[in-house]
């Protein structure tokens, strides 16, 4: 259980989100074009980083707006939170 | 060449107060170089390496694990073992680890404490109803023991359960397995270690795998806290962690690694004498032979490493478990952890060999691994051993996130993921 600093309506109880997953896999500019093993890139594989982590996460329970967040997933803290189309934030 | 364990030695060591028992493993020093290393010391891990020494005539192994052997889910799951899934290449898998748990014990000469008290899936709609009744005749074509019980057979399995039909989520029916149960999963762990050690299995405790050494397109070795061990093959199964060790190969997996949480209460009298799931409220309980009660949870939505949970996930298990057991109301909970689970998209799991030569993994178990544990072990020693998969883990090669060929369980197995 940790906060959550939502972009759109402050610090909330992370219990009001849902986590989206790993964030910006751009999705196939030509899907047509795609071999089989980049489909499976772009659907499946993830890096599953343990330590800072780039996710998209939606205020389910509030604004219903996604955003991205920048998480250590070894200990849960959360480095920062920033919005949809925004430049994530250099270390 | 170990003394057995039987009452008779029981007698003996009870003139010296227990106090000269001889120790279940050695606690070695790494080697330079060994045939094969196995990734990971919990119930898989050290199964693997049993089954490599005692089927595949592999002796000069060795297990690294990070921490304690069986310190890390094989010792944070719910220990219940069913083989009640869906699919045929799922029946296969699980019901060839369940056979080889009924004889488990006398094989290891350690008591897993393997109970076969059954385990009961509730359906709370009408699409359970169906969902419950559809993997009833698929495991049944697949020689698996399952029955359908309406909820006036529900109530007398379980006479505990409220089968009110005006709860929020009336019991509807369930399914039985009666050849599942549940087993002591640190005696699962530290069965296999005896087992492995006996055959000159080296069990290397705190040794953290740093890195893997590749030349091109084979593996040459790892990097540990320890030094550098040489080796050919090495087989992964490092559970809510086999992405970190994917990422030092340059590998990436379909894996997302999650929380996973369970609980127990304080000990009381037998009072629940099988274990019931419930997929739709998501919550299981069953009782362990100390008395408490052992209740899972669900997994959190978010990738995380820190082994602690949410606890709207438990509030919301909890509340689940007292509308369908209210005789628990005053029970109170002694402990909560978290254990780190790795799930694959498909909610199956990975037991294959990778683009690397040398290079196992045997991961993606999600939040069902402990029921598989002989026979995942079993299968994967086989496929380190040969190169080659056997068939009944053909299927669940990591190639098929590329072919589509997905081996799909999420919900289907009667299992909240």
């Amino acid at each position: 259980m940790f906060l959550i600093n939502c972009p759109f309506c402050g610090e909330r109880e992370q219990s009001e989100f849902k986590a989206g997953g790993e964030a910006h896999i751009v999705r196939p500019k030509q899907p047509t074009e795609l071999s089989d093993d980049e489909w499976a890139e772009y659907l499946f594989m993830r890096k599953n980083i343990k330590g800072v982590q780039f996710e998209r996460w939606n205020h389910v329970h509030g604004c219903r707006k996604w955003f991205n967040m920048v998480r250590d997933t070894s200990n849960d803290q959360i480095k920062a939170v920033y919005k949809m189309g925004e430049k994530p934030p250099v270390e | 060449m170990k003394n057995k364990y039987s009452i008779f030695s029981l007698i003996k060591n009870a003139f010296s107060y227990h106090e000269n028992w001889e120790k279940a493993w050695k606690d070695p020093e790494p080697k330079k170089e060994y045939d094969a290393v196995i990734v990971g010391g919990g119930g898989h891990g050290l199964a693997t390496a049993y089954y490599l020494a005692k089927k595949h005539n592999m002796k000069n192994i060795a297990v690294v694990e990070k921490g304690w052997i069986g310190g890390g889910n094989t010792g944070r799951n719910t220990t219940i073992i069913r083989s009640n899934y869906l699919w045929d290449a799922s029946a296969g898998l699980y019901d060839h680890a369940l056979k080889i748990w009924e004889g488990l014990s006398q094989e290891l000469n350690y008591n897993v404490m393997f109970s076969q008290r059954g385990v009961m899936n509730l359906a709370h709609n009408l699409q359970d109803v169906r969902d419950l009744k559809r993997r009833t005749h698929a495991n049944r074509l697949n020689g698996i023991d399952a029955v359908y019980l309406n909820t006036e057979e529900v109530k007398k399995f379980c006479p505990i359960i409220n089968t009110s039909q005006d709860i929020r989520y009336p019991v509807l029916g369930g399914t039985l397995q009666k050849r599942a149960g549940t087993a002591r999963h640190d005696a699962v762990a530290w069965g296999y270690a005896r087992g492995a050690d006996e055959m000159g299995v080296d069990i290397i405790q705190n040794c953290e795998v740093k890195g893997i050494k590749r030349n091109g397109d084979t593996v040459e070795g790892i990097e540990t806290t320890k030094g550098f061990i040489k080796t050919k093959k090495i087989g992964v199964v490092a559970a809510g962690h086999s992405s970190v060790i994917a990422n030092m190969a340059g590998l990436k997996l379909p894996l997302e690694s999650k929380p996973l949480q369970a609980l127990v209460s304080e000990p009381v009298k037998p009072i629940i004498d099988t274990v019931v799931m419930s997929n739709a409220v998501h919550a299981y309980v069953s009782q362990s032979d100390k008395g408490e009660l052992v209740i899972g949870a669900g997994t959190d939505d978010y990738v995380s490493y820190s082994q602690k949970g949410s606890h709207d996930i438990v509030e919301g298990t909890l509340n689940a478990i007292l509308e369908l057991y209210p005789i628990f109301s005053r029970m109170r909970m002694l402990r909560q952890w978290g254990g780190i689970v790795d799930i694959c998209p498909d909610a199956s799991p990975i037991i294959s060999k990778t683009s690397i030569k040398g290079l196992y993994f045997n991961c993606g178990w999600g939040t069902g691994g402990f029921k598989a544990t002989p026979g995942s072990g079993d299968l994967f020693a086989h496929t380190i051993a040969n190169d080659e998969p056997h068939k009944l883990n053909a299927a669940f090669n990591i190639n098929r996130f590329v072919s589509g060929d997905l081996v799909d369980e999420h919900g289907a197995a009667a299992v909240a993921h």
